[in-house]
């Protein structure tokens, strides 16, 4: 199909193969939206032919509704109103996607397998799901709206509905319960902790990718954990714990010594986290600069005593700088291999994300 | 050609003639039964099955089908204006689903036939649409995919700038001109002993000459009006290759095919809307599926407090209309009626109404639309309001509801779909070849990032230095780029003169 070869072109576009002059005009768009409200948007990357048009924030638009003056309207979205679109009438109906299902969507397309948390000891509860509405079932569960609508239906379907006197009356046969079964909720507990190297040479760019990166891992490990903390370290020569606004703000200037996140995440492991009933998930972002081959020595270290017996899995993605990368992706690989407890993600860009994701959830562990 | 099931085939027949008897008169209207995907591929495409080459078709493609497989939008219906009408239907909808599509298209057929802004547009788009790819191919064949794409590119930032009503103007061939007029600039003499005193040989001397020069000037000027079409005038005078001018020709004829389409989106989408809802709830609809039509057709016709919902609009403008004009809610005697409680009660029982639709579909556009059928009760009924951005709380808020505000508000958008009126001003600007575009600034300015990039393709075209005056943060400026640099300038009082004698007496 032709079509497919003006998709390519546009892909090599967005990724820079051809054409440098129109990365410029690559928008990635809101990749996440609001994080807070749970509610996402999935990433399109558009290009932007430019053209004379006004600047968007200096029109208005007309809407509809009881509105105050003052009142917040919210965006209005790409281009608002008046972008009278040239393309042959579309309905666009716009459906909202819960967390839930996103990790869904995301288990589907990189085809993760499900987590299977470690340990035996723990107890799975069961929880009643609903998951329909049956003919059939105890008042209590009774569903009013499709109980009315099938009432609805009927009386219209038989002629007795009058729309001047709109009273509908549901008879047993129009009766819906909802319906549930009980299904297996595994109620482990786990933490994840995240680790990133703030020094000089992580820019804003990378560090966006890890924010990034660290929305889908919580996405994914919150469908399978109820109870999932999440802490933060930041450190260049030095570690910290910080929140989760500070994590991703920070930056220092200076060198890099990996052992002391390392460190640090190991007291908050022993301190707070028992490591037969929690599953633990650390996560290590950086651009593969270390300070010495002997922190790097330490750091490998720590991994084989203490990190690799006692997590789920250890997870460290290498970020791509425009300073170049270090050393460190290489020497884990040397160093672990085809260790299944260990994760190692090379993230060269944006585009990369998708795939490092897979690179860190893909194992099932 | 149409792949329809026979369950389908037939409710397509049933609803063509239910249509047929409502008085829609549509073109031939063939519905094809696609996937999806082929959906997503043909709207990308504006609807045909072939376009020419070109990367921005498969960024639509990929948001297209990525969205829905992401279950964040799907597309309902398509339908191209040609002769006959192409529809699609999605596999897989819903019985009552595809039906309402069908009702919806034949409003859309009706349409593209009827409204005189439709009357110029090329009715075997399809074969003209297949032919311009090949041609584009041709040309990517010859001169490499990279050069043709990058001209492309171009010519698309600049497809905007076309005079969307000039198909409808008769153009003769020369224009004709007035003839030279002597101006009058003697005073009126009484006697005539005075004569050389009141106007002194000298001074009409003076005068003549300098009337000459006017004349020669304006006769110099090129182009001697502002001209709107600026492809055209690119076309024509901009120092282009052969298959420039035609990739460029290319590009033009398919942005005036779709601009009917933008001029009369709410009508459009109000017609149709307007057509299913009515030939649905009265003939089409069977018992059980009235819920989850009525369902739907909610769904479409939301309209959010920060956005513009032309279904919606439309749907309720026609509905307006056709209320008004069979209870005879028009005219002087009804305008002037002050008292509220008599304008309401108002019916003359005129049954004019489904006439008067079928005339407002057959000569608006939507800004004649707004502008004759959006009344103060409608508004308040359906509770419109204005929103602006707000600098300080940087955010959309809601304005204002007064009628007034919002009418304009709405036209203003309408007008030219809300994009900035440029004009070619002057083609030898400075006396140096040089290329003054004027922005007829109405109160907003442009986006300055988007207007220096867009300028600098027009240089790409003109290849001399291009310049555009606007008014921007409230002043009068002149945007350069010479092929190096982009500069700024700010310009005097009286605005913009391609006068190339401004500067050296301002300066």
């Amino acid at each position: 199909m032709a079509i497919r070869e003006d998709q390519n072109r546009f892909r090599d576009i967005v990724k820079g193969r051809v054409k440098e002059d129109l990365r410029k005009y690559v928008s990635n768009g809101e990749m996440i939206g609001k994080r807070e409200d749970e509610f996402v948007k999935i990433p399109l990357p558009r290009i932007d032919i430019p053209n004379f048009r006004y600047g968007p924030k200096q029109s208005g638009g007309v809407g509809q509704g009881e509105g105050q003056p003052g009142q917040d309207v919210g965006d209005p979205g790409e281009g608002g109103q008046g972008q009278a679109g040239e393309a042959p009438g579309e309905h666009m109906v716009e459906v909202e996607l819960s967390m839930e299902e996103l990790a869904e969507i995301l288990g589907e397309k990189l085809q993760l397998p499900r987590i299977e948390p470690k340990g035996h000891k723990n107890i799975d509860s069961l929880k009643t799901k609903f998951t329909g509405i049956a003919p059939v079932g105890p008042e209590g569960l009774r569903h009013f709206k499709s109980s009315y609508k099938s009432a609805l239906k009927r009386q219209i379907g038989s002629g007795t509905y009058n729309a001047e006197e709109p009273l509908v009356l549901p008879i047993r046969r129009d009766m819906k319960y909802k319906s549930f079964k009980k299904v297996n909720q595994p109620q482990t507990q786990a933490v994840i902790i995240y680790m990133m190297d703030v020094s000089g040479s992580m820019g804003e760019e990378q560090k966006e990718i890890v924010r990034l990166e660290s929305f889908w891992i919580n996405t994914w490990l919150k469908k399978h954990y109820k109870g999932l903390e999440t802490r933060f370290i930041i450190h260049d020569a030095a570690a910290k714990e910080v929140d989760e606004d500070t994590f991703f703000r920070t930056s220092e200037s200076g060198g890099t010594l990996i052992s002391s996140a390392y460190k640090l995440c190991q007291e908050i492991i022993q301190a707070d986290y028992p490591t037969n009933e929690w599953n633990i998930y650390p996560f290590h972002f950086s651009d593969g600069d270390n300070w010495s081959g002997e922190d790097t020595r330490l750091c490998v270290k720590m991994l084989q005593e203490f990190f690799l017996p006692n997590c789920n899995v250890f997870g460290y993605g290498q970020v791509e700088s425009k300073y170049g990368s270090g050393q460190f992706l290489k020497d884990l690989q040397k160093e672990f291999g085809e260790d299944e407890r260990i994760t190692l993600s090379q993230i060269e860009s944006r585009d990369k994300i998708l795939d490092s994701i897979k690179d860190f959830l893909g194992k099932g562990r | 050609m149409a792949n329809l099931t026979p369950e389908l085939e037939a409710e397509r027949k049933r609803i063509c003639q239910i249509a047929k008897d409502a008085g829609l008169d549509c073109f031939e209207t063939i519905f094809e039964l696609i996937t999806y995907d082929q959906i997503s591929q043909f709207a990308a495409y504006g609807g045909f099955p072939v376009r020419y080459p070109h990367w921005k078709f498969g960024m639509e493609y990929e948001h297209l089908s990525k969205s829905y497989e992401y279950g964040l939008s799907k597309i309902y219906e398509m339908v191209i204006n040609t002769d006959p009408c192409y529809a699609y239907l999605m596999e897989g909808n819903a019985m009552m689903d595809q039906k309402l599509v069908m009702a919806h298209v034949y409003g859309h057929c009706d349409f593209f036939k009827n409204n005189i802004w439709f009357s110029k547009t090329n009715r075997k788009m399809m074969d003209q649409m297949a032919n311009h790819a090949t041609r584009i191919r041709r040309y990517m064949d010859r001169y490499g995919q990279d050069t043709v794409e990058n001209f492309i590119d171009v010519c698309l930032s600049l497809e905007n700038l076309i005079d969307r009503y000039s198909p409808y103007v008769e153009k003769s061939v020369t224009k004709s001109q007035p003839p030279p007029q002597e101006k009058n600039y003697l005073l009126k003499v009484e006697r005539e002993y005075m004569r050389d005193y009141i106007n002194p040989p000298a001074f009409v001397e003076e005068q003549k000459l300098k009337a000459q020069q006017e004349a020669q000037e304006k006769a110099q000027r090129f182009p001697r009006e502002p001209e709107k079409d600026v492809l055209n005038f690119f076309i024509h005078h901009a120092p282009l290759a052969d298959w420039q001018v035609d990739v460029l020709t290319i590009i033009r004829d398919e942005a005036y095919y779709f601009s009917p389409q933008g001029m009369t989106k709410t009508m459009n989408e109000g017609w149709a809307s307007y057509w299913h809802s009515k030939l649905m709830t009265t003939k089409i609809l069977n018992d059980s599926e009235i819920i989850d039509f009525a369902d739907h057709h909610a769904g479409t016709m939301a309209m959010a407090p920060n956005g513009y919902n032309p279904y919606k609009v439309g749907i309720e403008l026609f509905r307006d209309i056709e209320e008004r004009w069979n209870k005879g809610q028009f005219g002087r005697e009804f305008e002037e009626c002050d008292d509220v409680k008599e304008r309401k009660h108002w019916d003359k029982k005129l049954g004019l109404g489904r006439d008067k639709i079928f005339e407002v579909r057959k000569v608006c556009n939507d800004v004649t639309f707004i502008d004759q059928f959006l009344t103060e009760d409608f508004c308040v009924r359906n509770k419109l309001f204005v929103y602006k951005f707000n600098k300080k709380t940087q955010k959309f808020e809601v304005d204002k509801s007064n009628f007034k505000a919002i009418k304009s508000q709405l036209l203003f958008h309408m007008t030219n779909f809300g994009q900035p009126i440029i004009r070619i001003e002057d083609a030898n600007f400075e006396n140096r070849g040089e290329l003054l575009l004027n922005h007829l600034h109405e109160g907003i300015d442009m986006q300055p990032d988007f207007m220096s990039e867009t300028l600098k393709n027009v240089y790409k075209l003109w290849n001399r230095p291009v310049n555009i005056a606007t008014i921007m943060d409230e002043t009068p400026q002149l945007f350069r780029f010479d092929g190096k640099e982009y500069t700024q300038h700010k310009l005097t009082a009286e605005g913009p003169t391609p006068n190339p004698s401004t500067e050296e007496s301002s300066g």
